[in-house]
This record gives C-alpha cells, sequence and structure tokens, in this order.
C-alpha cells in the first residue's frame, strides 16, 4: 500500500512538465503587511486565527507556534488561556509513573490534529498535510502563492488532464493536482465576531496574514529597528564623509 | 633592558612596549604604514572583508550556542532561536545574509586585483594566500548552508558530497567516510557544524598571513606602478582609515536593507521544509554566489574514454568536478600565465575590454547555474565555461605578448598632477 501512495506521489510531482501552471497572484489592495513601513492588520490576524483553528487545524499543524505567542495578535492572557483550553493534550508522567491528559496550557505549541504523520497520512489518504508554521517562507510566491492555491480551487481542468481518484485540480499547485480538497469551498464556513463578511476571499485573506505572521512573528520589530539602524547608518555615514572629505582636502 | 627595541610610548603603554612591542607594530603598520595616495573606492573592499569575517565569527560564535546539531533537533533549535530568543532573528539573519555580503565584498576585491594587476610580482604569494582564502570560505559557506537542516541543505550536502564519489578507484570510500555512514546522516551533520565551526579560524589566520605578505610589498594601487617617494603616500591612519570607515558605512547600509526587509531573499524557500531524505526538491540550486562554479560544473556533459571501447577514462561527472576546481584554482597560476609588464588595466586598452567580457561571462555563469540544465541553457553553459577557461589559458598569455600598453607614468604624484 505504502508503496503504490509514493509510486502515486512520485508521478504527481513528475507532472509538472506536463501541466501549465498559474501565475500566483494577491488579492486586490494587497498585503498591508508588507512593504518598507507594513505592520500586521491585528482584526485579519485574529479573524485569520479563527480560519486556522476552525478550518485548516483539522488536517494542518502549527507546531512552531505556542498559544503565549497569541499575545502579539493583542489577546489577553486570560483569552489565551481559554483558546488553549480549547485542546487537551498528553503530559506526564506524574508522580504515579502515568502519563495523563490535560488541557493545553498558554506555554505549549499549537496542539496538532494528528499523534503522527503516518496517523496524518491515513486519514487523508495517504497525502501530508504538510505544518503551516513556516509555510508562507516555504513556498515560492510566499503570500500569493497560498492565496491563489486557496482560492483556485473549482476551475475545470484542461481537457487532457486526468485528474487523478482523490485528487483535485488546482492551476496553482505544482502538477496542477492536489490532494486537500477545497478548504474554503463556501461563504460564512466561519462566522467573524467583528462583523466582517467571511466571504471565501476574505478568508483566504485573513488566514494568509495569520499564517504569515506565524512564520515572521518579529517581522515588525525588525523592521522597526532597522528604520533606527538605517537612519544612524545615515548619519553615521554623513559624518565620516564630511570628517574624510576635510581631512583630505589638501591631498587632493 | 639590554633589548635593541627602544620604545617611543610613555607610561603603561610604553612599559607594555618596551617588553611586547604590539603598539609599535600597530603604529607601524596601520598608522605611519606609506600607503599610495591614489586608491580608488574599490580598495575598500579589503577592509570590508575583513569587517565581515569578524561579524561572521562573532554572530556565528552566538549562533552556535543556541544550536543544535542534530538530525531531528538541528530545525526546530534555529527555529526556537528565530522565535523565542531575544534578537536571534536579528543574529540569523546578519549571519545568513552576511555570508552573501562577504562574499559580494571579496568578488569585489578579487576583480579589482584582476583589474590592476595587483596578481603580479612581488605580489604573487599574497594573491595565493587570496585564492586559498577564496577556497576555504566556500567550504566553510558549504558547510554552514547544511546545519539548518532544511530541504535545500540536505540536497545540497547529497550533491556535493558526492562529487567525490567522481574520483576513479577510491571515489566511493571517501564518500562514505565523507559521510560518516552510507548517506548523508548525523554523522554527517556534527562534523560539518565541528568544521564550520573550525575553518573560520583558519581563514582568520590565512587571513593575517595574507595581510602580513601585503605589508611587506605595500598595496598596489590604480595606476599599477611602485610609490617612489613620500610624495607618492599617506600614512594609513588617519587617511584610509576614514576613507575605510566611511566605504564600510555605505556598503552596511546595502546589507541593512538585505536584514531588515529582504531577509530571506537571497535564500531559497525551501530551506524552510525539514529535510527530507525521501523527497528530491524539483531544482536543487546552491547560493547565488556559488552559481558560477556549479553552472561550469554542470556543463561537463560527455564521457571521455577510449574510442570504439567502453573503457571510460574521464566520467561527464569527475570531467564536472575537474573543471569546477580548475576554475577556482587557476587563480594559483594567475601570475604567471599574465606576463604583461604592466600591471594596470588603465594601461592595457585590449586587457580591459577582455576583462569586463570575463566579469560579463562570469555573471552569465551566474544565471546559467540557476537555471535548469536542460536544452539551451546547456549549450550556453558550456560555450560560457569555454570562454571561462579561454580568458585564462589563452586571451591573458595572448594579450601579454601582443597588447601595446600605453606609456605608464613615471610617479603617482606626477599623474595625479597632471589629471591622469
Amino acid at each position: 500500500m505504502r508503496l503504490i501512495l509514493s509510486l502515486l506521489a512520485t508521478l504527481v510531482f513528475a507532472l509538472p512538465a506536463a501541466a501549465k501552471e498559474m501565475h500566483p497572484h494577491g488579492p486586490e489592495g494587497g498585503w498591508k503587511h508588507k512593504g518598507v513601513f507594513g505592520s500586521y492588520d491585528r482584526g485579519a490576524l485574529q479573524r485569520g486565527l479563527l480560519v486556522y483553528k476552525q478550518v485548516c487545524a483539522a488536517c494542518h499543524a502549527l507546531n512552531l507556534v505556542a498559544y503565549r505567542n497569541l499575545a502579539m495578535l493583542g489577546y489577553s492572557e486570560d483569552e489565551i488561556k481559554t483558546i488553549a483550553a480549547e485542546k487537551r493534550v498528553k503530559d506526564g508522567p506524574n508522580d504515579q509513573g502515568e502519563m495523563f491528559d490535560r488541557p493545553a496550557r498558554p506555554s505549549d505549541p499549537f496542539v496538532a490534529p494528528f499523534a503522527n504523520d503516518q496517523a496524518a497520512r491515513v486519514a487523508n489518504g495517504g497525502a501530508l498535510p504538510p505544518d503551516l508554521s513556516l509555510i508562507i517562507k516555504a513556498r515560492h510566491g510566499g503570500e500569493n502563492y497560498v492565496y491563489s492555491l486557496l482560492t483556485g480551487f473549482g476551475e475545470t481542468p484542461p481537457a487532457d488532464m486526468k485528474i487523478l481518484p482523490g485528487m483535485n485540480y488546482n492551476p496553482y499547485f505544482p502538477g496542477g493536482q492536489i490532494a486537500m480538497p477545497p478548504p474554503l469551498a463556501a461563504d460564512d464556513l466561519v462566522s467573524y465576531s467583528d462583523g466582517t463578511k467571511a466571504t471565501k476571499e476574505q478568508m483566504a485573506k485573513d488566514v494568509v496574514q495569520f499564517l504569515a505572521w506565524a512564520a515572521e512573528p518579529h517581522m515588525e520589530q525588525r523592521k522597526r529597528i532597522g528604520i533606527r539602524v538605517m537612519l544612524f547608518l545615515l548619519v553615521l555615514t554623513g559624518v565620516f564623509y564630511a570628517a574624510k572629505r576635510q581631512l583630505w582636502r589638501d591631498v587632493h | 633592558m639590554s633589548s635593541k627595541h627602544v620604545t617611543s610610548f610613555k607610561g603603561i603603554t610604553g612599559w607594555i612596549d618596551q617588553r611586547l612591542p604590539i603598539f609599535t607594530l600597530m603604529q607601524n603598520e596601520y598608522g605611519s604604514f606609506p600607503t599610495p595616495r591614489n586608491f580608488n573606492y574599490l580598495w575598500n573592499f579589503g577592509a570590508i572583508s575583513l569587517f565581515m569575517l569578524l561579524l561572521m565569527i562573532g554572530s556565528g560564535v552566538v549562533l552556535a550556542m543556541h544550536y543544535t546539531a542534530d538530525t531531528h533537533l538541528s530545525f526546530n533549535s534555529v527555529e526556537r532561536l528565530m522565535r523565542d530568543v531575544n534578537y536571534g532573528w536579528l543574529l540569523r539573519y546578519m549571519h545568513m545574509n552576511g555570508a552573501s555580503m562577504f562574499f559580494l565584498a571579496v568578488y569585489i576585491h578579487l576583480f579589482r586585483g584582476m583589474y590592476y594587476g595587483s596578481y603580479k610580482e612581488p605580489r604573487e604569494l599574497l594573491w595565493i594566500l587570496g585564492v586559498l582564502i577564496l577556497f576555504l570560505m566556500i567550504a566553510t559557506a558549504f558547510m554552514g548552508y547544511v546545519l539548518p537542516w532544511g530541504q535545500m541543505s540536505f540536497w545540497a550536502a547529497t550533491v556535493i558530497t558526492n562529487l567525490m564519489s567522481a574520483i576513479p578507484l577510491v571515489g566511493d570510500p571517501i564518500v562514505t567516510w565523507l559521510w560518516g555512514g552510507f548517506s548523508v546522516d548525523n554523522p554527517t551533520l556534527t562534523r560539518f557544524y565541528a568544521l564550520h565551526y573550525l575553518l573560520p579560524f583558519v581563514i582568520f589566520g590565512v587571513v593575517f598571513l595574507h595581510i602580513a605578505a601585503l605589508h611587506v610589498c605595500g598595496s598596489n594601487n590604480p595606476l599599477g606602478i611602485e610609490p617612489k617617494s613620500e610624495k607618492d603616500t599617506l600614512p594609513f591612519h588617519p587617511y584610509y582609515t576614514m576613507k575605510d570607515t566611511f566605504g564600510l558605512c555605505v556598503f552596511l547600509m546595502l546589507y541593512a536593507v538585505f536584514i531588515f526587509w529582504m531577509p530571506n531573499a537571497l535564500g531559497h524557500p525551501d530551506n524552510s521544509i525539514p529535510a527530507n531524505p525521501m523527497m528530491t526538491p524539483p531544482h536543487i540550486v546552491p547560493e547565488w554566489y556559488f552559481l558560477p562554479f556549479y553552472a561550469i560544473l554542470r556543463s561537463f556533459t560527455i564521457d571521455i574514454g577510449i574510442p570504439f571501447t567502453h573503457i571510460v577514462l574521464i566520467s561527464s561527472k569527475l570531467g564536472g568536478v575537474i573543471l569546477m576546481v580548475t576554475s577556482i584554482a587557476v587563480g594559483f597560476v594567475l601570475p604567471w600565465l599574465d606576463t604583461s609588464p604592466v600591471r594596470s588595466a588603465r594601461f592595457r586598452p585590449l586587457y580591459r575590454i577582455f576583462f569586463w567580457v570575463f566579469v560579463a561571462d562570469s555573471i552569465l555563469l551566474g544565471y546559467l547555474g540557476s537555471q535548469p540544465p536542460e536544452g539551451i541553457y546547456v549549450i550556453i553553459s558550456q560555450i560560457a565555461m569555454a570562454y571561462y577557461f579561454a580568458h585564462f589559458f589563452l586571451v591573458i598569455p595572448l594579450l601579454s605578448k601582443y597588447e601595446k600598453p600605453l606609456p605608464v607614468p613615471k610617479s603617482i604624484h606626477e599623474a595625479i598632477g597632471s589629471g591622469a
């Protein structure tokens, strides 16, 4: 069985030469967090977290993010405790030498949907849903690619492409065939508490921003420090240039 | 005291200097050291390279405190550093992009040496030490790239170590020995880590010799003529310390743009996927600074053997490896390939043109190295590779013989005075 699956996977990976891939694109208006001064939109991050929890988390882990990190999204300590406690984790051994279940704590990483990769494959027809912690950094095209992939289902495959059983057509996926069924197939899969209409595009846009944060949680701090460093270097360069000019005045 | 050395320093400094003349040494080598007065800004890149080496060692030592060399833990230990260690992301992005900036500075330094003939007598050994530094840098950078144990780390390690298998007869045992097993695995990772920590200090040692050799014969300069009197030189400090610091600041601004706004632009997305020996990435490409050599490696596509038999003397793989190593090692003999008595390309009208053709060819090879080895790219790679070697083994010797150099000025201060 495993052999057949891996052969199938090889076949799927070998297909790109045959299929035309579409160029990934972003949502209308682009990404707020891009650009020299761009910062994450807290509202979008919170909505994206909801999409992740209620849709993606059924199959995809987020191993590198801990619940405590949600403080960066604007949640209070108590809110984070509540979010974490929605899931249970195995802990132990206790002083009786036994493993036990307990609610997740803020210090725990996001609880994965499957106990291990094998369990994940069995539940997903042999395909392994990748961990999403770094997905934005781990794909050519980053945010645009994931957004296009999420909204790129539902088109008719080209006549010469045979969609394999259990696969779905998506022109943005290398090879055009992806094991993941359309995750955001309908509007209003989640209900946003801030009144935003949960269209397919809106959910995709929000979850991509959430995943961008998950991949680069320190981006805002990075740009903030970067601006200070650049200003400092500009002044320093100016000072040294002036000093150099003054010093070399008689030499030239 | 019977020592011949009499210090000119006073107080505690004098007391130390009398017994260990480090202050006199610094004064002679970096203070009053006579330096040609006509450097242009290309002469900044030696100092910039040294700065980058020290910065890489400094940031690397701290990174090593947070890194775990274990195939199961490496990837996550790097991510933990990025997420949970204070300013860990800054350290890592400085180190990652620092490698690129180090190579950028060294490549400019190297091409400057080629343009102004800095490798010529009496600076042959100085140049050879430089080529040796480049080899050590390549090894160090390659092993450093493997440490985060992402997909590209693993597959780069696999591809590059496998090159050794091209060596006739003993190739396979050598590869097994390098790996410490029968595939790239934990023993490979731990030894790469040990060597990645060691080699920068070896580089530092060779850089010391490189600078020591420089201070014996003094720097070359854009005119390529030796300074003849005090009118041709300036004390290194404050003139060049100030000029180098200004140049370094400009360079640091470029570096900062990468660190703070596009830290992953020079990397590859696949290295954000943990290494998976069961899944080969569609295209395995090295970092940008290795691309020209990678293109040369792949350009050799035929097996050379005895005609009408199946005996292969040089497999295409071995041929590629030989070419790739030669493409760098040719630097060792460059001082003897170029026998033109004139150093600077300013006075070599033909060499100047061929120099820029060579630069363009190297950049073209870099582009080709990033493309899949199929179709038209293979043929263009072969032409570009052939030209790369023709530049060293045909163009340079022929130019040395037949080129008519322009008249060289008598002295540096005269040339500056006349506005040349």
